[in-house]
C-alpha cells in the first residue's frame, strides 16, 4: 500500500468521511463543467430540490459542441444551441462563473482551467469528462466523473471514492528533438496496455518528468486514462511555480508565498512508498503513431505493423480487428500510410507550446495537394497569444485552416468531422472506431509536429527528418519555452476562486 | 425501449435473460457514438446504444438478434467501458433494458458510472465469461440468476442444466448495492459537518490569505 506520496496526502487532506458502503467520501477542491455532461445534473438536482453547495468552487465552459467556423449566436445546429443555452441558464440559476464564447477566456475546459490558474498543486480537481486526468499535471488529484458524480459533487462539492494504488512511472534520460510528450505516453501506454493502469493512479516522475514544461506534463497526464489511470500527475516542483505565478486565479503577494510553501510541501517524499513501479528511458522513444483501434496499438514511426506472432497471445484477437477496420497490413511500414485529413488540437495538443511546433514544421512548407489540414486552438487566449506571434499567419501560408477555440474534431461533436474511410493523422487522445465523426472513418494519433509532418508530406512521415533539413526554428525541438502567463484585462469574474 | 422499471433500492439479485457481446476494450464512443450527446435529457438514449456498430452489422448483432430481445444481463470480455467518461453509455445500456454487466473487468470509470445508477457490474475468470457467452448462444431463452449474495450467477438452462459460474465485486461497491446506498447523494449530504471541518483547513479555499 502506498504511504507518503502526493496522492496520499492530497486524498489525506481532502477525506470528509467514511461512507456506509465502505467507500470514501471526498471534498473537490475544484469543480469544472461544460455542456455536455451537466444539464442532467442540473435537472437531477432541481427534481431532488437541491441547491448548489458551493457555487464559487464550480466553473463552466463550452467547449465540445461549439463549431470553429462560425460561432455567432444562436449556434447553427439547434441542438448545439439548446445544450449551450441551458448551460447559461443553469450557470445563472446557480451563480457560477461560465466562460462563454467570446469572453476572452472560453475555450477546452482542460486547456482554460490551468491558463486562468485555476488548477493548483494539492487540489482534488473533478470533471465530467475522462480526461480531467490532465490537472494532474500540477501535483492535483483530478479524475473524470460522470453525470451522477456531476449531480452529487453540485449537491455536496464531495464524492465518493475509493482511494488508488499509486504506481510510479520513473522516466530516465531525455526526450530526443522532434520527440514530444505524446510521443512519450503514447510509448507508455503501448508498454503497459489500455488497461495496465485500471485501479491506479499514476505519478510520474524521473528526470525526463522534471524536464518536461508544464504544458508538457499536461498533455502526459491529459492520456493517462487511455492507459487505464484515472488520475496521473508529476509533483509540483518550480517548473509548476513558475507557471501559475501572475496568472489570474492564481495567490499572489503574500499569499503566493504560503502557497508555494504548501504545495512545496505535498510533493512525494525521498521516503514515499509506491505499489509498484516501472522505469523507462526516453531517449529511446521514437515519434510514436497509433496503427490500430486503441490508444495502446501503437509503434515507432520507423517500426512496422505488427504481425500476430509479435503480438501477446490477448492482444491478437483485437489487432485482427484493426488490420481489418483500419485496412493496414501487419508487417507493413505504417511511414508512408497516405493520410486524408490532419488536425491538430485538442485538450491533449491544443495549446501554445504545440502549435509552435507543428508552425515550425509547416513554415516554408505547404500542405500537400488533396488533404485537408486544420488547426483549432485550445481556448480563446491560445488562439489570442498564437495569433500575436504570427502562427496563424504561418499556418495559413502553408495551407491550413486556422479555425476557432473547441474540442472540434477530437470526438465531432461538432460540425468538424471525417467523412467515409478518411483517415486522419490527429493530435488528439483517441483512436476508437467512429471517434472522429464517421462510423468507418479511421485514425493515426501523433504529436502535432508529426501531423504537420503527415500533412506536408501527405503520407506519415518521421518529422526528424523534416526537422534534419536544417530551415525548421529551433522551438520545434523540446523543450519548448513555457508560454507566458495571460494578464489582459478579460473579465475577472473568477478571479475570485 | 425498456418497459423494466429502473434500479431503485437495495439490489441482490436480478433475473433475467443473457446477452453476450464478444470483444475487448469496448469504448463508450462505440456503446453510444458522441452525436447521440447532444441532448439535454437521458430519456431517449436506448436507439443510440451501439448505434453504429449496429448499423455496420445490418441486424446481425446481438443488441438485434430476435432471440436478445428482452434481455437484460449483458456478458462482456475485457476494459469494456473503456474511454470518455459519458454516463450517457450506461444510462443508454439501462434504458434499452440492461440491469447488470458480467465481464473480465471493466473500465473504472464506467463502473463507477454503472454503480451510481444500480447496475452492478461482476467480473469473472475469462475461461468463464467465455463459457458463460457461450451457454447463452446455445440456449439465449434461459434466464441467468445473478446473485449478489452468493456471489455467483447461474444458467438455467433445460439444454445445458444447471450451470453456476463464481463472480467477484468488491466489498465496499457490494455493499451500497445490497444495502441499496449505491445513489450516493443523501449520503453525502448527511455529513455536512464534517465537510465544513475539512474545508476549513485546506489553505486554498480562502486564496492563502
Amino acid at each position: 500500500m502506498s504511504a507518503g506520496t502526493l496522492y496520499d496526502k492530497v486524498w489525506d487532506l481532502h477525506r470528509v468521511s467514511e461512507l456506509p458502503g465502505g467507500s470514501t467520501q471526498l471534498f473537490i477542491g475544484l469543480h469544472l463543467i461544460h455542456e455536455v455532461t451537466s444539464p442532467q445534473a442540473f435537472a437531477a438536482l432541481r427534481d431532488l430540490g437541491l441547491s448548489v453547495r458551493h457555487p464559487e468552487r464550480t466553473v463552466a465552459t463550452v467547449d465540445h459542441i461549439v463549431p470553429t467556423t462560425s460561432q455567432a449566436r444562436p449556434l447553427a445546429d439547434p441542438l448545439a444551441e439548446e445544450m449551450l443555452a441551458t448551460l447559461e441558464r443553469n450557470c445563472a440559476e446557480h451563480g457560477i462563473t461560465l466562460h462563454g464564447l467570446g469572453s476572452g477566456r472560453q475555450g477546452i475546459v482542460h486547456v482554460i482551467a490551468p491558463e486562468l490558474g485555476l488548477t493548483q498543486p494539492g487540489m482534488t480537481v473533478a470533471c465530467g469528462d475522462s480526461h480531467t486526468s490532465t490537472h494532474g499535471a500540477f501535483g492535483a488529484i483530478a479524475f473524470g466523473i460522470g453525470t451522477s458524480q456531476v449531480r452529487d459533487v453540485l449537491a455536496s462539492q464531495s464524492l465518493a471514492m475509493t482511494k488508488l494504488k499509486v504506481r510510479r512511472i520513473w522516466v530516465d534520460g531525455q526526450l530526443q528533438p522532434g520527440v514530444f510528450a505524446k510521443d512519450l505516453v503514447l510509448h507508455i501506454i503501448r508498454t503497459l496496455g489500455v488497461k495496465g493502469g485500471v485501479g491506479h493512479a499514476y505519478e510520474f516522475a524521473g528526470p525526463a518528468i522534471e524536464a518536461l514544461s508544464m504544458e508538457e506534463r499536461m498533455t502526459l497526464c491529459n492520456m493517462a486514462i487511455e492507459g487505464g489511470a484515472r488520475c496521473g500527475y508529476v509533483n509540483p516542483d518550480q517548473t509548476t511555480f513558475d507557471y501559475l505565478r501572475g496568472r489570474p486565479c492564481a495567490p499572489s503577494g503574500e499569499a503566493w508565498e504560503r502557497a508555494v510553501a504548501w504545495w512545496s510541501g505535498l510533493a512525494s517524499g525521498a521516503d514515499a512508498v509506491f505499489d509498484d513501479e516501472v522505469r523507462f528511458d526516453a531517449a529511446a522513444i521514437a515519434p510514436t503513431v497509433t496503427w490500430g483501434i486503441t490508444p495502446g496499438q501503437g509503434i515507432g514511426v520507423d517500426e512496422t505493423v505488427p504481425t500476430p506472432d509479435q503480438l501477446d497471445p490477448d492482444d491478437r484477437a483485437l489487432a485482427g480487428e484493426a488490420y481489418q477496420y483500419m485496412d493496414l497490413r501487419p508487417g507493413v511500414p505504417i511511414a508512408g500510410t497516405p493520410v486524408d485529413v490532419c488536425f491538430i488540437g485538442s485538450c491533449t495538443n491544443g495549446r501554445l507550446s504545440d502549435l509552435r511546433a507543428a508552425a515550425a514544421v509547416a513554415s516554408g512548407r505547404q500542405v500537400a495537394a488533396g488533404i485537408r489540414a486544420f488547426v483549432v486552438p485550445g481556448s480563446e487566449q491560445v488562439a489570442a497569444a498564437a495569433e500575436a506571434e504570427g502562427l496563424d499567419a504561418v499556418f495559413r501560408a502553408a495551407g491550413f485552416e486556422w479555425r476557432q477555440p473547441g474540442c472540434s474534431m477530437c470526438l465531432a461533436m461538432n460540425p468538424d468531422r471525417l467523412e467515409g474511410r478518411q483517415l486522419s493523422a490527429s493530435s488528439s487522445n483517441r483512436n476508437f472506431k467512429g471517434r472522429q465523426g464517421s462510423a468507418s472513418g479511421r485514425t493515426l494519433l501523433m504529436s502535432p509536429a508529426m501531423v504537420a509532418a503527415a500533412a506536408v508530406a501527405g503520407q506519415v512521415v518521421d518529422v526528424r527528418r523534416l526537422l534534419a533539413d536544417g530551415d525548421a526554428s529551433p522551438s520545434a525541438t523540446r523543450p519548448g519555452s513555457e508560454p507566458s502567463p495571460e494578464l489582459s484585462s478579460a473579465p475577472s469574474a473568477a478571479s475570485r476562486l | 425501449m425498456s418497459h423494466q422499471p429502473l434500479p431503485a433500492g437495495p439490489i441482490s439479485a436480478h433475473r433475467g435473460r443473457g446477452l453476450p457481446l464478444p470483444g475487448a476494450d469496448i469504448d463508450t464512443d462505440r456503446i453510444i457514438p458522441a452525436r447521440f450527446l447532444k441532448c439535454v435529457t437521458f430519456e431517449n438514449l436506448a436507439t443510440g446504444v451501439f448505434a453504429d456498430d449496429r448499423s455496420e452489422r445490418s441486424g446481425d448483432h446481438p443488441f438485434d438478434r430476435d432471440e436478445h430481445q428482452g434481455a437484460s444481463v449483458l456478458v462482456v470480455n475485457r476494459n469494456f467501458g473503456c474511454g470518455s467518461s459519458r454516463e450517457h453509455a450506461p444510462q443508454a445500456l439501462m434504458r434499452w433494458g440492461i440491469r447488470a454487466l458480467v465481464g473480465e473487468s471493466f473500465a473504472e470509470i464506467f463502473f463507477g458510472n454503472c454503480l451510481a445508477l444500480g447496475l452492478p457490474c461482476l467480473t469473472a475468470d475469462p475461461a468463464h465469461v467465455a463459457e458463460l457467452q457461450e451457454a447463452i448462444a446455445v440456449d439465449p431463452g434461459a434466464e441467468l440468476l445473478v446473485d449478489l449474495e452468493a456471489m455467483e450467477v447461474v444458467l438455467e438452462s433445460e439444454f445445458a442444466g444447471d450451470n453456476r459460474w463464481p463472480v467477484t465485486l468488491d466489498p465496499g461497491p457490494r455493499r451500497m448495492l445490497l444495502t441499496g446506498h449505491w445513489d450516493g447523494t443523501s449520503q453525502l449530504l448527511a455529513h455536512d459537518a464534517e465537510l465544513s471541518a475539512t474545508a476549513a483547513v485546506l489553505p486554498y479555499l480562502s486564496g492563502f490569505r
